[in-house]
């Protein structure tokens, strides 16, 4: 077990909240003022592009190159939005880094919004978070007091205001232009793109959406630099640490900062304390409840963007959920599916009306009342949603089936020849 | 029955409304705001809401039926909001759900004879290293099992006497 580099957890302690005086003491704020008086707005984005760091939302989109579509030269009033629903099952590691630190996400928020020429900030945040909401609170109030945040900043002549949106529960809050309506306060269907946000976002105006741990990475990558920050990967392509959430089971089930690119087998052994109750591992989904399913033949896959999907799956969020050799697959993509369609905003057809298909034909198996023909069914529902929704809350639900479809198959076969499910 | 909002929370409101461009991005602190005060939203806060923002209460109704959050029925005075996503599900979230239903003798969406208790199932809590888990109103507890769900129950149960 090699020590890991802790950028964003390396005030965390656990039961404790580090605010300014501590923050700054442990180098807080030396980013921000670094970005203000050395470098250019221009700078912060080449920087940035040439780190490597790809958005820790679950899309992995380019950060650098996602910044280099906001028009700088628009007028004000520009926003940038930090998206803290993190609403997706197995997925909590934005709420353990603002438990933690909430001066690391306005910090990373401030030399965005500089990077960006926004004038305006936003952090969305869900129902449930409401102690990581006290705490940006008092946050930004520090901050505010302390000269961070308002008009001027450091005398620098750049003005940012930041404010705090709570959620009331609903995952699809999560995509990004959902959020946007969400925080418009009008119903909170996701919108067509194009128009990207960049072009027409928040109030019609040019806007940046980005995840908490994307932002909380930019002063580390300001101050460090783009080369040490892509050292820190262990793959040739990958870059910077990553927040791992792990759950299911394992015998530890906590949130670590460790490299891009660690091995799962690492991971479950040597932070997950191994497969609990001394049991095998039988499968996990590696990036949050969206990710198709691995098995044991992938245990020695490095996490990371690429070398997930060489292995047919996604690095997602880096919530990694193990199931253990009693786990019956099928009704845990039942579990999964539940949740999609209950989530599902309605919009369109093949998400609002064949999530509920998918969970009925899954649950008809699990109870051993399917027949092969629901396998077929499955099946072409399977491919008929697949890449045919509006956005990619539909898309997402049918991680788990393909994975189930790939790599189970025998279990569903299994369930339907025996009448029953063969774990009860 | 509670007010939906106090007269100096009003006054703040409609100051706050006045101040900016585009009022209608309160609609959710309002919602949540009546809901903090009154423990659940009625059609008289779904109204009260509208009328201070300059919409009307269609306009605010089909944003407080969109959030899970937003309790547009009666709840009891502690709201349970039981996980049972994937997470729960795999560390006995679904026993310790039947656990609740039996010693609040309820089903799922109901409020207990007391009226003190009301079981919601819920998506994720993002509290997935703490699973099995449940929300009661904003507090958040985990990992769970049967005689630690008595313990907070006897707790609250105390507090609503006290
Ligand atoms: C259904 C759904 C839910 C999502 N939930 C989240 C979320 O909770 N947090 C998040 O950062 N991104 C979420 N995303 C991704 C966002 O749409 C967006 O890509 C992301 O916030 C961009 O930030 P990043 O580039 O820094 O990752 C979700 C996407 C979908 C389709
Ligand atoms: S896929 Fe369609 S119905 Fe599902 S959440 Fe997206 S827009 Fe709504």
């Amino acid at each position: 077990m090699k020590q890991t580099a802790q950028l964003l957890f390396k005030n965390r302690r656990p039961g404790e909240t580090v605010f300014l005086k501590e923050y700054e003491r442990a180098g807080g704020y030396l980013g921000l003022k670094q970005a203000l008086r050395e470098m250019q707005p221009k700078q912060i984005c080449e920087l940035v592009k040439n780190s490597g760091l790809r958005g820790r939302g679950g899309a992995g989109f380019p950060t650098g190159l996602k910044w280099s579509f906001f028009p700088a030269d628009k007028p004000a009033p520009k926003y940038l939005v930090c998206n803290c629903d993190e609403m997706e099952p197995g997925t909590y590691k934005d709420g353990e880094l603002l438990q933690a630190d909430p001066h690391q996400l306005v910090e990373g928020m401030i030399i965005s919004a500089y990077a960006l020429q926004a004038d305006t900030g936003y952090i969305f945040i869900r129902y449930a978070y409401r102690e990581q909401f006290a705490n940006l609170q008092r946050a930004i109030a520090e901050a505010t007091e302390a000269g961070y945040l308002g008009k001027d900043i450091l005398g620098s002549g750049f003005s940012f205001e930041l404010h705090v949106h709570g959620s009331a529960g609903r995952y699809i809050l999560g995509e990004e232009t959902a959020l946007l309506n969400g925080l418009e306060g009008v119903r909170p269907n996701p919108r067509s793109k194009p128009p990207f946000p960049a072009v027409r976002g928040l109030f019609g105006r040019p806007t940046t959406v980005n995840n908490v741990e994307t932002l909380s990475n930019i002063q580390h990558i300001v101050t460090g630099g783009a080369a040490r920050f892509r050292d820190l990967a262990l793959t040739v392509d990958g870059a910077g640490t990553k927040l791992y959430g792990l759950s299911g089971h394992l015998e530890r089930t906590e949130c670590f900062e460790l490299p891009v690119g660690i091995s799962l087998r690492e991971i479950i052994d040597e932070y997950g304390g191994g497969v609990w109750r001394g049991r095998r591992f039988k499968s996990c989904l590696p990036g949050g409840a969206s990710t198709p399913f691995l098995t044991s033949a992938d245990l020695d896959v490095q996490l990371d963007y690429q070398t997930l999907e060489a292995v047919g799956s996604r690095f997602g969020t880096g919530g990694v959920t193990v199931f253990d050799d009693r786990t019956c697959m099928v009704a845990a993509t039942l579990n999964l599916i539940r949740f999609f369609a209950r989530e599902s905003c309605g919009w369109c057809t093949p998400c609002r009306d064949g999530l509920p298909l998918v969970a009925w034909l899954l649950e008809k198996i699990e109870h051993g009342d399917g027949t092969r023909d629901d396998l077929q069914l499955l099946k072409s529902q399977y491919s008929n949603i697949s890449g045919n929704s509006f956005c990619a809350l539909a898309e997402g639900a049918m991680g788990p089936v393909d994975g189930l479809l790939r790599h189970f198959e025998q279990e569903l076969v299994d369930h339907i020849e025996k009448g029953r499910c063969p774990f009860s | 029955m509670a007010e939906l909002l106090t007269a100096e929370q009003i006054d703040q409101f409609r100051a706050h409304i006045a101040h900016i461009e585009h009022p209608r991005e309160l609609i959710i602190d309002l919602l949540r705001a009546v809901q903090d005060k009154h423990g659940w939203v009625p059609d008289e806060g779904v109204e009260l809401v509208a009328g201070l923002l300059g919409l009307t209460p269609l306009e605010v109704e089909e944003i407080a039926t969109f959030y899970y959050k937003i309790y547009r029925r009666p709840v009891g005075r502690y709201p349970i909001h039981i996980c049972d996503s994937i997470c729960c599900w795999s560390r006995g979230g679904e026993a310790l759900a039947e656990h609740l239903q039996k010693s609040l003798d309820i089903a799922p969406g109901e409020t207990s004879a007391d009226g003190l208790f009301t079981l919601l199932p819920t998506c994720c809590l993002g509290v997935c290293g703490r699973a099995p888990a449940m929300m009661i109103g904003r507090e958040s507890y985990g990992p769970l099992n049967n005689e630690d769900v008595d313990r907070v129950l006897a707790e609250l149960r105390q507090e609503a006497q006290a």
